[in-house]
């Protein structure tokens, strides 16, 4: 911000690369661990719904609920299944990270790092999960 | 955890439905990971996993008030939570309003009519129901 006003007084010397806002937080862990979960939680709120819908058939018919789950078991909501595993599967350890980062002061210090570690677990538990699913999807 | 105390401001009194709410966030939350991630796993990942889902499959988990319980828990608490972060969102991208409020209506009555609808389909549910041919029901029902 002074570097405007200065402006007059010396020569500015080349731009100094700045970071929007150039705070600690913009940009950094803490913002992205904060969009992925606002954007992982509303992707889940959607399916919530449309999934105690798909579920409520079980009242209507054997047949209505059996031609409306045929249609999760398709290649490409498989691939969606994958995605919204993917996002409940961050959103989980997200939160955990949120929870420790609100009540225990070592993680406040270390949110940052706290970050990568859901980044690591996430990709372990979607190693894990991934390939057993796309297997029962694609083998059928 | 300490909330920062601005001088002068009044001492709030009485019950603060917001920090309920932020509770209600963390609570849930932990429950909820258990129960999604073993619905998840007792779903996607035993068996033939996807593919073993049908209505026979889901005749005999509910034969078992273990996993009626299950889903309902999840059921309400996944839709308060949800329905509570999507009021926080509403908070932040709109103004206080008209807008505003058709928002969170539309979100508590959503959050409403699932979460009985749920209950009573977990509940009153049938896996038996006559007339059905015998190859998409539960096995226990030939008995």
């Amino acid at each position: 911000m002074p570097e405007t006003s200065a402006g007059t007084l010396t020569t500015p010397e080349k731009p100094a690369k700045q970071k929007p806002g150039g705070t600690l937080y913009r940009g950094h862990e803490g913002m992205w661990s904060w969009v992925l979960h606002r954007i992982t939680g509303v992707a889940i709120f959607f399916f919530l719904l449309v999934h105690i819908l798909d579920t409520a058939l079980v009242r209507v018919s054997p047949e209505a609920y059996n031609a409306v789950i045929g249609a999760y078991q398709t290649p490409i909501m498989g691939l969606g299944e994958v995605a919204l595993v993917g996002a409940i599967v961050f959103h989980a350890f997200n939160g955990l990270r949120i929870i420790l980062v609100d009540f225990w002061a070592w993680a406040t210090r270390h949110q940052k790092v706290l970050f990568w570690v859901v980044i690591a677990l996430w990709v372990v538990t979607m190693l894990a999960f991934t390939p057993r699913h796309l297997i029962n999807v694609f083998s059928h | 955890m300490t909330a920062i105390e601005f001088p002068g401001e009044p001492r709030r009194r009485g019950s603060n439905l917001e920090k309920w709410g932020w509770i209600y966030m963390r609570a849930s939350g932990v429950v909820l990971l258990v129960l999604i991630f073993g619905h998840l796993f007792m779903n996607l990942m035993v068996g033939d996993g996807i593919q073993a889902i049908d209505f026979g499959f889901v005749g005999g988990k509910w034969a078992d008030p273990f996993w009626q319980w299950w889903d309902v828990l999840m059921l309400w608490l996944a839709l308060i939570h949800g329905a509570n972060g999507m009021r926080t969102l509403v908070n932040d991208y709109t103004n206080p309003g008209t807008v505003q409020k058709v928002l969170k209506g539309a979100l508590f009555a959503a959050a409403a009519v699932l979460i009985i609808l749920g209950t009573l389909v977990v509940f009153t549910f049938e896996p038996c129901p006559a007339g059905a041919p015998a190859d998409l029901l539960p096995s226990f029902c030939a008995a």
